[in-house]
């Protein structure tokens, strides 16, 4: 990262080709239109490279920061909004998401726990993350209650938190 | 419950991105003070990033890298001009560049401070309306547990006064009111108790003990019940005055929504 805030295209090249998978299968998945998808990759990436400081290197790692970002600007052309501003500086985990072979093992265990959450909290957790929905309209499309819409989606994502704290 | 509890599952919304409104407004409010609900949210950021990298797929096609180094290239060779164009013009226009980038800096924190502005009124605008939600709801509670609030049932014309009990509850926040009224006096020893029917077909939950006042009155409002219990319906006993963990029989009344 250092070298991308020191204008270093070869060093630009070496992050994109590290990690604009991860960013390319965030936005496909959301906006399911690769054109768009191709749209959010450029977008993520030329922003790093325009304000490379926008992310806190000491603290995260840029693959799971990267992913954030990618699913905030996703949701943002999915709704057709006005970009939002507070996104995270960083993304703090305790894995190796650099090494493609080391992040694809952690991509089967995240699928693995996911397939292990109760159908109807995954349900809620995919509207809210892939749909953008808010709890009041998640409610709404399932006729469920506001209260265990909320419950739902903060239990999926806890459980995802206790898999990898093991 | 703390403060935090109330807040957990908002803050889990607000990393989504998708709280808004006056939640969205309460929420920041009690972030800008509280370090372990901040701390919960990085934390939040980090479970979502593992949903956002489950979807790692196939790689983009070529011409995106093409289409993003051509793109950084072309800004890199902008910059240099610039540089260029300076030197060539020598130390003279130095004074003159000096002003246009103060001019610059000036307009630039001039925008910061619209934008701030912008974003204070609308945080005044979203803490008015809290405020106004807040009064009213505090009205409506005062009303219905003042004991000066006088309470009127209506029942059809020549029908004998019969005890009936109104529960008003929200599964979301777990609280209750009850409104009771033509109550008999219990026994000496004795107090009413307040059951919740969960929906989940689960045991009967302890609401609250009340006791009537001489005319046979009485509101309660409930401790809180754990967030998100859906009630089928809610039930009423005689128990002793300490309260009891199950419902004693016979079931004095009930109501299912």
């Amino acid at each position: 990262m250092s070298a991308v805030g020191a204008r270093d295209q070869g060093a630009m090249a070496a992050l994109y080709d590290r990690y604009s998978s991860v960013v390319y299968g965030v936005a496909l998945r959301i906006l399911r239109d690769s054109a768009a998808a191709e749209d959010v990759l450029q977008d993520v990436f030329l922003q790093l490279w325009r304000n490379p400081g926008v992310f806190d290197a000491r603290r995260g790692a840029l693959g799971a920061w990267l992913a954030v970002i990618a699913r905030h600007r996703s949701i943002d052309a999915l709704r057709k909004q006005k970009p939002e501003d507070e996104l995270p500086e960083t993304v703090a985990i305790n894995m190796d998401l650099e090494n493609g072979t080391a992040r694809r093992r952690v991509v089967e265990k995240i699928r693995a726990v996911l397939q292990g959450v109760p159908q109807a909290q995954r349900s809620a957790l995919e509207m809210a993350f892939f749909e953008g929905m808010t709890h009041s309209e998640i409610a709404e499309k399932t006729g469920e209650p506001l209260g265990t819409v909320k419950t739902r989606i903060r239990a999926a994502l806890i459980t995802l938190r206790k898999a990898f704290a093991e | 419950m703390t403060a935090h509890d109330q807040f957990a599952e908002d803050l889990a919304l607000y990393a989504l991105n998708t709280l808004t409104g006056a939640d969205k407004a309460a929420l920041e409010a009690h972030l800008a003070g509280c370090a372990e609900c901040r701390r919960e949210l990085e934390q939040l950021h980090t479970d979502i990033s593992l949903l956002a990298l489950s979807t790692e797929g196939p790689a983009p096609p070529a011409r995106s890298r093409q289409r993003l180094l051509s793109a950084i290239a072309q800004e890199k060779p902008a910059a240099e001009r610039e540089s260029r164009r300076s030197s060539a013009w020598g130390w003279f226009w130095v004074p003159s560049l000096a002003a246009v980038a103060m001019a610059l800096v000036a307009f630039s924190l001039w925008r910061q401070s619209q934008d701030l502005n912008r974003r204070i009124k609308n945080l005044e605008a979203q803490n008015s309306q809290v405020q106004s939600e807040v009064q009213h709801a505090r009205e409506v509670a005062n009303l219905l547990t003042s004991p000066e609030a006088k309470r009127f049932t209506l029942i059809a014309a020549n029908a004998r006064p019969q005890p009936q009990a109104k529960a008003v509850y929200m599964a979301s926040t777990g609280k209750l009111v009850l409104l009771a009224s033509n109550m008999e006096p219990p026994p000496a020893g004795k107090a009413y108790e307040v059951w919740l029917l969960p929906m989940s077909g689960a045991a009967p939950m302890p609401c609250g003990m009340f006791k009537p006042d001489s005319k046979g009155s009485a509101t309660m409002m409930g401790p809180g019940m754990p967030y998100g219990t859906e009630a089928k319906g809610f039930a009423i006993t005689m128990e002793n005055e300490a309260g009891s963990e199950v419902p004693t029989p016979p079931i004095l009344m009930v109501g299912t929504g």
